[in-house]
C-alpha cells in the first residue's frame, strides 16, 4: 500500500489544474446553483477545460453564462458557441436590455458608461435574474494588484458589493461556500496561474483559443495610442482615418472598440510563449478600462464588476 | 540561460518542455512594518524580470508621488495594492504574489507585520512550505520576529530563512549579521523550525538577493533567489499511506459512481484495497478516472475520480484510506484554535467546522490556555479574543477519521463557521482524540420517541419562550401548562429561575455562562421531548446562536420559538423582582436589556405583543397554534388497533 511510486513530484502545472478542479468541485458539492461566466478569452477557456475534466465523465452540472454587451469581435460570438458545444453544457447569453435602448456603447459613451451598464449592471441583472448563488470568474491574482488581495472565494453582498476589508479569512484548501440568502460568492479558480502559466496549458493541453490571439493580416487604425481592428462597421472611422492591413494579434479580449492589438508575428502557441518572455508590456495595458484613475479596478471590484 | 528563438524549432520546443517541469515553491515572508519586505518582493518581482514596461513606468509616476524614497524607485509601490493600504502606508491584508525562474515558480503569501493581523499571517502560513522572517539588522530579533516564527511552526512550516536586511544601515558588519543569526537559532530550535538559513540582504540595492553583493564578500552562502530555488520541497508526501476525502460523488448515469477528490497523501493504484470511513467498510479500487482517461496509479496532490470494485456506501466528507493503514475516527480532541473575528469564542456555543470535506456541528469545551505569542507562555483562558492562540477541547456532533495536523495538513486542519452569519470565525488544528470519545456509543433504544408520544396522545415538543426579564413569560407559560394540563395534555415547565437554583445553581450571567446555561436546559428539554412530553421553557436566552442550537436538537417541526416582546420600558416600569432598579444602580452586572444584549428573534413560530394581548389570551393563542400544529391530535400511530 505504502509502496514507492516511480512518478516524478508534480510539476507546478499539475499542482495548479489539481487546485482547480479542487475548487470547481467543491463549489458544486457546497452551492445550489452555480454558474461559469465565460468571457470567451484564453482564461475562460482554461477554465471550461479545467471543468471539463473536473467532472468528467459526467459533463459539467453548471451552464455557461456569457454576459454579452453586444461589442465583442465577432470571431467571438463564432467560438462562444462551439465551445459550448463541445463541453456538452447550457450556453445563457444576458445582455443589458435597458443599455442596449438606450443606444449605449463605447463609441458613444466611452469606456466608464459602456463598462458600468453593460458589464458591471448587465452581469448584476443576470445573476439575479437567473438566482445564481455562486459564479465562476476566470480572473487571476497576477492581473492587477487589487486582485491580488482577493480571495478564491470571494463573498458578495445581496447588492453584489465587494468588502475588501471585511473578506472571509481563507485558509488551506478549506474553503466557506456557506452565505445567507441572497448573498452569493464569485469563485476564481485560476487565482494562482499567471498569464505565463495560462499560455503554457493551452499548449500542453493543446486547448483551442480564438484566433484572434494569433497574428494575422487585419484591417486596423491607430486611434488614441491603441491599434484598432476594424472589425465591422460598428466602429465609425473618423475622418482621416484609413484602415491600414497591419500583422497584428491581441494579447487580451475584451469589446473590440476598447481593446488594442499589438503588431506581431506570433501565430502559434509557442511563438506567443516566446514572445512573452521577452514582452515588456503588461497584458491589461491593451484594455482602455484600467488606465481609468488610481487603483480604479478596486472600485469597480467594489460595484460589482467581476 | 538566454531563450532560445523559436525560429530555432527543436531548441525552443526543448525549452518549453523543460519550462513545464518546473515545480512549484509556496512560500510566506513575515517581518515588522519598517523591515523593508514589500521592498524586498517588490525586487524579487523586478529582477526575475516580472515587471513589464508599462508597469515600470506606473512605478516610476507613482515612486515620484507618494514613494519614500526620494523620487527613486520605491519597489514597495509595486505590491502595495489597495488604496486604503496606500493612504495608511501599511499592507493590511494577506496578498499574493507570482514570480518565476526557469527552474521554479513561486507563490508568495504577503502578510503584514502588525500586531492585530495575527489572522492574516495564518493564512499565508497554512499554504507555505517555508517562511522568510525579515529582521532588520539595526534591531536585531524582535518580539514580532518571534510570534512570526512561533506562528510559522504551529501552521506546520519546518523550513525558514531568515533574511538579516538593511546590512547597508550597519555597514555591512559580518558581526551584527552573526550575532543575530546565533540568537535566532537557538530561538528556532525552541519552537520546532527545523531547517534554518540565515542570509544578509541590503533590498533597496538588490545585495544578495539575485547577485552576489561585492558589499558583502565576508558571506558564502548562496543569495536569496538561489536558496528559494534549490531548497527541497514537500515532506514525502507520496510515500505516506493512501487518504483522499470525497469531494464529490460523480453520478452521470446508472452504470458509473465515482468519488471525486484531491489526493491529502500517499499513492493510489487500480486493484488497491481501500477502505471508507468512518463507516469503515473496506472495497478495491477498480479504476483511477480522470479527464485524461484512465490511470494506473496517482499520487498525493492531485485530483482525480475513483471508482470502487464493490457498491459500498460513499459519500462527500468520508475518507478514503489504505486499508492497511487507516486512520483514527474520533468525535472529541484536543485542538489549537486561532480565533479570527472580533466577537469571541464562547465556550459552550456551537459552531460549524469544516474539516475535509466534511462540515460538523462543534463545540468548544473547555479552552484549556491560551498561548502569549510573545512569551510562549500558556495564560489560562475562558474565551478566545480576535488573533487569540488557544489550546481546547473540541466535541464534535460525530465520529470524523483524521490525522494528527503534525501528520497531515489535510486531515488535521479545520475551520469554524458562525452558524447565523456564516462567517469564518476561527481555524485550527487537530492534536490527538481524547480517548473518552472512543468510548462512549449510542445505545440503540427499541421504545423510540414516536412510541412514547402515543402512549400520551400527543407530540412531545418544545415550546421556548423567550424576551426581556419581566416580559411576562413566566407567567403566560404558567397558563399555558395550566391549560393544557386541564386539557388532559402531558406537560412539563422549564422556568429560568428554577432551573438556576438546582441544576444550573453552578453558573453566573457573563456571556459563556448564558451559553452553557442554555445549553444544558435544551438537553433537558430535548430529553423531556422525547419522553413524549410537551415542554415549556422559559428563559430570557438572549442570544440567537443558542436559540438555534435549542431548535437543531429537535426534529423539524417539534420546536415552537415563542418571542414574548415587551418594549424594554415597558418591561421595565412592570419590573416584578425589582431587577431592573437593581441594574440601573449598577449593583447587578450583565442584566439583559441593561448592559447585555437582548438578540430579538428572526422568524419566531408566534409572536406575543404582551401589550396588546393580557396574559390569557397569549395563552390561548399559544395553545390555539400548539393545536393546529398537529401537537395536541392524536398521533396516527394511536389511531392504527
Amino acid at each position: 500500500m505504502t509502496a514507492k511510486t516511480s512518478r516524478a513530484p508534480l510539476t507546478h502545472l499539475e499542482r495548479l489544474e489539481a487546485e482547480s478542479i479542487h475548487i470547481l468541485r467543491e463549489v458544486v458539492a457546497e452551492c445550489d446553483h452555480p454558474v461559469m461566466l465565460y468571457s470567451i478569452g484564453k482564461d475562460s477557456s482554461v477554465m471550461l477545460h479545467l471543468a471539463v475534466k473536473a467532472f468528467h465523465p459526467a459533463a459539467p452540472p453548471f451552464p455557461l453564462l456569457h454576459v454579452d454587451t453586444t461589442w465583442k469581435f465577432r470571431a467571438m460570438y463564432e467560438f462562444r458557441d462551439q465551445a459550448a458545444k463541445r463541453a456538452g453544457m447550457d450556453l445563457l447569453v444576458h445582455v443589458n436590455r435597458d443599455g442596449l435602448a438606450q443606444g449605449i456603447g463605447p463609441v458613444t459613451h466611452g469606456s466608464q458608461v459602456h463598462t458600468d451598464v453593460m458589464k458591471t449592471q448587465a452581469l448584476k441583472q443576470a445573476l439575479d435574474r437567473f438566482g445564481f448563488d455562486a459564479a465562476f470568474g476566470g480572473a487571476r491574482r497576477d492581473e492587477e494588484k487589487s486582485r491580488a488581495k482577493e480571495r478564491i472565494f470571494s463573498f458578495r453582498s445581496s447588492a453584489h458589493r465587494w468588502d475588501p476589508k471585511r473578506q472571509r479569512p481563507e485558509l488551506w484548501s478549506l474553503y466557506n461556500a456557506r452565505k445567507l440568502k441572497g448573498e452569493s460568492i464569485r469563485v476564481f479558480p485560476l487565482s494562482n496561474w499567471t498569464e505565463l502559466d495560462v499560455w503554457q496549458y493551452i499548449h500542453q493541453q493543446r486547448i483551442p483559443v480564438v484566433p484572434l490571439y494569433f497574428a494575422a493580416q487585419r484591417p486596423v487604425v491607430e486611434r488614441d495610442g491603441l491599434l484598432l481592428m476594424v472589425d465591422d462597421e460598428r466602429l465609425p472611422l473618423r475622418e482621416g482615418e484609413h484602415p491600414a492591413s497591419r500583422r497584428v494579434r491581441f494579447r487580451t479580449l475584451g469589446c473590440y472598440p476598447l481593446t488594442g492589438a499589438i503588431e506581431s508575428n506570433a501565430a502559434t502557441v509557442p511563438e506567443i510563449i516566446e514572445e512573452m518572455l521577452i514582452a515588456r508590456t503588461s497584458e491589461r495595458q491593451g484594455r482602455l478600462i484600467d488606465l481609468d484613475p488610481q487603483a480604479s479596478m478596486e472600485q469597480k471590484k467594489q460595484d460589482g464588476y467581476f | 540561460m538566454p531563450i532560445p528563438s523559436s525560429a530555432a524549432r527543436t531548441d525552443f520546443d526543448a525549452y518549453l518542455e523543460a519550462l513545464g517541469r518546473k515545480d512549484l515553491l509556496r512560500f510566506i515572508t513575515c517581518g515588522s512594518v519598517d523591515d523593508g519586505k514589500s521592498t524586498l518582493i517588490g525586487r524579487l518581482l523586478y529582477e526575475s524580470k516580472m515587471i513589464y514596461e508599462d508597469q515600470l513606468a506606473a512605478l516610476a509616476l507613482d515612486s515620484k508621488r507618494v514613494g519614500t524614497r526620494g523620487g527613486e524607485l520605491d519597489f514597495a509601490l509595486l505590491v502595495d495594492g489597495l488604496a486604503a493600504e496606500r493612504e495608511q502606508g501599511i499592507t493590511i491584508d494577506v496578498a499574493y504574489r507570482f514570480f518565476s525562474t526557469e527552474r521554479r515558480k513561486f507563490i508568495v503569501a504577503d502578510t503584514p507585520g502588525h500586531e492585530q493581523y495575527t489572522r492574516n499571517m495564518v493564512t499565508g502560513a497554512s499554504t507555505a512550505e517555508l517562511a522568510v522572517i525579515l529582521v532588520d539588522a539595526r534591531k536585531g530579533i524582535l518580539t514580532q520576529t518571534r510570534r512570526h516564527s512561533y506562528v510559522a511552526a504551529l501552521l506546520g512550516i519546518r523550513r525558514a530563512v531568515l533574511a538579516v536586511n538593511k546590512m547597508d544601515l550597519v555597514g555591512y558588519d559580518p558581526a551584527v549579521f552573526a550575532a543575530i543569526e546565533r540568537d535566532y537559532r537557538a530561538f528556532a530550535a525552541r519552537i520546532g523550525l527545523g531547517e534554518v538559513v540565515a542570509i544578509p540582504l541590503s533590498a533597496v540595492d538588490g545585495d544578495n538577493l539575485v547577485d552576489r553583493a561585492a558589499s558583502m564578500p565576508w558571506y558564502r552562502g548562496p543569495t536569496l533567489l538561489r536558496h528559494l530555488e534549490d531548497v527541497e520541497i514537500g515532506g514525502d508526501d507520496r510515500a505516506a499511506p493512501f487518504r483522499m476525502p470525497v469531494q464529490w460523488v460523480n453520478r452521470p448515469h446508472q452504470d458509473f459512481r465515482g468519488f471525486a477528490g484531491q489526493i491529502a497523501s500517499g499513492t493510489v493504484r487500480a486493484g488497491d484495497a481501500v477502505r471508507v470511513l468512518p463507516s469503515g467498510r473496506d472495497s478495491r479500487v477498480a479504476r483511477i478516472v480522470t479527464g485524461d482517461g484512465d490511470r494506473d496509479e496517482a499520487i498525493a496532490g492531485e485530483s482525480v475520480t475513483l471508482t470502487l470494485a464493490h457498491e459500498v456506501d460513499v459519500s462527500r466528507g468520508d475518507v478514503l484510506v489504505a486499508c492497511g493503514a487507516p486512520l483514527e475516527v474520533a468525535n472529541q480532541f484536543e485542538a489549537t484554535v486561532v480565533w479570527m473575528h472580533e466577537e469571541p469564542l464562547l465556550q459552550g456555543r456551537q459552531y460549524l467546522l469544516k474539516i475535509g470535506a466534511r462540515t460538523v456541528s462543534a463545540t468548544v469545551a473547555p479552552v484549556k490556555y491560551k498561548v502569549n505569542v510573545n512569551t510562549l507562555d500558556e495564560v489560562p483562558a475562558e474565551r478566545l479574543e480576535l488573533n487569540d492562540i488557544g489550546v481546547c477541547e473540541l466535541g464534535f456532533d460525530q465520529p470524523v477519521p483524521f490525522a494528527p495536523y503534525a501528520e497531515n495538513r489535510t486531515l488535521g486542519a479545520f475551520i469554524l463557521i458562525d452558524r447565523l452569519t456564516s462567517n469564518t470565525v476561527g481555524a485550527g488544528l487537530l492534536h490527538f482524540a481524547l480517548r473518552r470519545s472512543q468510548n462512549i456509543h449510542w445505545q440503540a433504544l427499541d421504545v423510540d420517541r414516536r412510541v412514547r408520544a402515543a402512549q400520551k396522545r400527543q407530540r412531545g415538543c418544545v415550546l421556548w419562550l423567550t424576551g426581556l426579564s419581566g416580559a411576562g413569560k413566566s407567567t403566560i407559560a404558567n397558563l399555558v401548562d395550566k391549560r393544557l394540563v386541564a386539557l388532559g395534555r402531558h406537560t412539563y415547565l422549564l422556568d429560568g429561575d428554577n432551573v438556576r437554583h438546582g441544576l444550573n445553581k453552578d453558573l453566573g450571567f457573563t456571556a459563556q455562562d448564558r451559553v452553557e446555561n442554555i445549553r444544558r436546559v435544551a438537553e433537558v428539554a430535548r430529553l423531556m421531548a422525547d419522553a413524549g412530553l410537551i415542554t415549556l421553557v422559559s428563559f430570557i436566552s438572549p442570544f440567537r446562536s443558542e436559540r438555534r442550537m435549542a431548535r437543531d436538537l429537535m426534529p423539524p417541526g417539534d420546536f415552537f420559538e415563542v418571542y414574548v416582546d415587551a418594549p424594554l420600558a415597558v418591561a421595565e416600569s412592570r419590573d416584578p423582582k425589582g431587577l431592573y432598579r437593581k441594574a440601573r444602580r449598577g449593583e447587578l452586572a450583565n442584566f439583559t436589556g441593561i448592559d447585555s444584549p437582548y438578540e430579538q428573534p428572526e422568524a419566531p413560530e408566534i409572536v406575543i405583543d404582551t401589550t396588546a394581548l393580557s396574559p390569557a389570551e397569549a395563552a390561548e393563542r399559544i395553545v390555539a397554534h400548539l393545536e393546529q400544529a398537529g401537537v395536541l391530535a392524536a398521533s396516527p400511530a394511536d389511531r392504527t388497533p
